[in-house]
C-alpha cells in the first residue's frame, strides 16, 4: 500500500510528465489559453492515461518481453518481440482513443461535448505514449503499479496544465514586451513553474 | 499543369521557409517535447535532429506516394503505422551503432512517433502535395527543427558543462582560473524552456511579422 502511495506521489510531483520530461508540450501550449478548456484536456488525458498504460503493461508482460510467450506454448520461451513495443503502443493508444470517443458518444452526449474535441488530439500526445514507454522502461512489478503510475502522470500533467491556463488568464492583462508576447512568455513561465516543482526533488520517497 | 523545375523558387521557398519565418520549433509550435528533453549536451541533440530529419522526410514521401489510397477516416493510424516502423528501423541502427547515445535518448526515440512535427507535417502538406514537394517540405521542416534543438544544446552544453560534444573548452582557454564556476541550472530541465523561450524573443524581435497580437 505505502509503495503504491509512493509511486502515486511520485508520479505527480517529482517525475512530472511536463515539467521533468516534457511530454505532451505540444497540446500543453495549444489548449492552455483559457482555464475551462485546460481542465477538459486534463480529464481527457487522465482518462485516456489511466486505461492504456494497464492495458499496455499486459501486452508487454504476455506478449511482447522475452520469454512472455510461454503461456502459449513452452517452445515459445526464446521468443523477443520488445522490438515491436513503440508500434504495439501507438497502434493500442490510437485504438483506444477511438473506442473511448465512441463509447461516450453513445452513452454520455454531454462528457462528449465536452471532451469529445480533445479526444483525437490525444492519440499523438506524447504523455500518452511517454507514460507507456516508462512504464515499460521502470518495470512496474504489477499491474495496480502499473495502473497507479498512469493515473498519476495522468493528474500531474492536468495539475500543470490547468496550472499555465490560469497564469496565461492574468498575464493577458500585463505588459509583456511585443516580441515574448504569446509563445515566448509560456516557455519562460513554464520554465519558472519547473523551478518550482523541482523543489519536490529533495523528497525521498 | 506546366512543367516546373526540381529547384524552381517555389520548391525553395518549401526548403527555407522553416528555417526562420514558418519554424517547426518556435513558430508553428510543434515537436516542442523532444527538442527540451535531449537538449543536455549536443551529441544526443545531433542524433536526435539526424533522426528525425530520416523519419520526416521519408514518412512525407510515403505518406504523399499513397496519399490517394488512404481513406480519410483512418488517416491517422495509417499515417502512425508509416511512422512507427520508420521509427522503429531508427531503433534498432542507433542501437547497433552508437549504443551509448540511444541509452542516454531512452524513450525518447520512441516518441519521434508522436513528435507533432511530423503528424503535423503529414497531415498538412504530404496528403495534398507530390513525393517531391512533400520531401523538400521534410527536410525543411527537420532542418528548421534541428537548428533550433542544436542551438538549445549548444548554450545548454557550453554553460552548463563548459563543454562541447564533451571537448572541455572553457578549460582549455583557462577560464576556471579566472574564478568562473559552470551554472549547474542549465543541466536542469526547466532552463531548456528558458533557453527556447529566449530564442523565441531574439527571433521575434528581428522578425517582427511574427510577433502575437495577444
Amino acid at each position: 500500500m505505502q509503495d503504491l502511495a509512493n509511486i502515486f506521489i511520485k508520479s505527480i510531483f517529482i517525475d512530472n510528465m511536463v515539467f521533468a520530461y516534457f511530454l505532451g508540450m505540444c497540446s500543453y501550449l495549444a489548449i492552455s489559453k483559457t482555464v475551462k478548456t485546460s481542465v477538459g484536456m486534463g480529464f481527457a488525458v487522465i482518462f485516456v492515461v489511466s486505461l492504456t498504460v494497464p492495458l499496455n503493461y499486459i501486452i508487454v508482460n504476455f506478449v511482447l518481453n522475452e520469454g512472455a510467450l510461454v503461456w502459449l506454448h513452452p517452445d515459445f520461451h526464446d521468443v523477443d518481440l520488445s522490438f515491436l513495443s513503440f508500434i504495439m503502443f501507438i497502434a493500442v493508444i490510437a485504438s483506444m482513443v477511438q473506442l473511448v470517443e465512441m463509447i461516450i458518444e453513445k452513452f454520455s452526449p454531454s462528457l462528449y461535448s465536452s471532451l469529445g474535441i480533445f479526444l483525437p488530439l490525444i492519440a499523438v500526445n506524447c504523455a500518452i505514449l511517454g507514460a507507456s514507454l516508462f512504464m515499460k522502461e521502470r518495470a512496474y512489478n504489477s499491474i495496480v503499479e502499473a495502473t497507479v503510475f498512469g493515473f498519476g502522470s495522468g493528474v500531474g500533467w492536468f495539475l500543470a496544465i490547468v496550472g499555465i491556463a490560469a497564469i496565461r488568464e492574468k498575464i493577458r492583462y500585463s505588459h509583456v514586451p511585443p516580441a515574448l508576447r504569446g509563445l515566448g512568455i509560456t516557455f519562460i513561465i513554464t520554465g519558472l513553474m519547473g523551478i518550482a516543482f523541482m523543489s519536490f526533488m529533495g523528497i525521498k520517497l | 499543369m506546366s512543367k516546373e523545375t526540381l529547384f524552381s523558387k517555389k520548391n525553395r521557398l518549401l526548403l527555407t521557409d522553416p528555417l526562420d519565418d514558418n519554424n517547426p520549433v518556435t513558430v508553428q509550435v510543434l515537436g516542442i517535447c523532444s527538442a527540451l528533453a535531449i537538449t543536455v549536451q549536443l551529441k544526443p541533440a545531433v542524433v536526435m535532429a539526424l533522426s528525425v530529419l530520416f523519419v520526416l522526410s521519408v514518412a512525407n514521401v510515403l505518406v504523399s506516394l499513397l496519399r490517394s489510397f488512404i481513406p480519410s477516416r483512418i488517416r491517422i493510424i495509417v499515417q502512425l503505422v508509416v511512422i512507427a516502423t520508420l521509427v522503429i528501423l531508427v531503433d534498432e541502427v542507433l542501437k547497433a551503432f552508437v549504443y551509448d547515445v540511444s541509452k542516454e535518448l531512452s524513450v525518447f526515440v520512441g516518441l519521434i512517433i508522436t513528435n507533432c512535427i511530423i503528424m503535423g507535417r503529414l497531415e498538412a502538406f504530404a496528403l495534398a502535395n507530390t513525393p517531391w514537394k512533400s520531401f523538400l517540405d521534410g527536410l525543411g521542416n527537420a532542418f528548421g527543427y534541428g537548428w533550433i534543438l542544436i542551438a538549445v544544446a549548444f548554450f545548454r552544453e557550453l554553460l552548463g558543462s563548459g563543454t562541447l560534444f564533451g571537448y572541455p573548452v572553457l578549460e582549455k582557454i583557462g577560464l576556471y582560473e579566472l574564478g568562473y564556476e559552470n551554472n549547474g541550472m542549465m543541466i536542469l530541465p526547466p532552463m531548456a524552456l528558458v533557453t527556447v523561450g529566449v530564442i523565441i524573443w531574439i527571433q521575434r524581435m528581428k522578425n517582427e511579422k511574427l510577433i502575437e497580437s495577444n
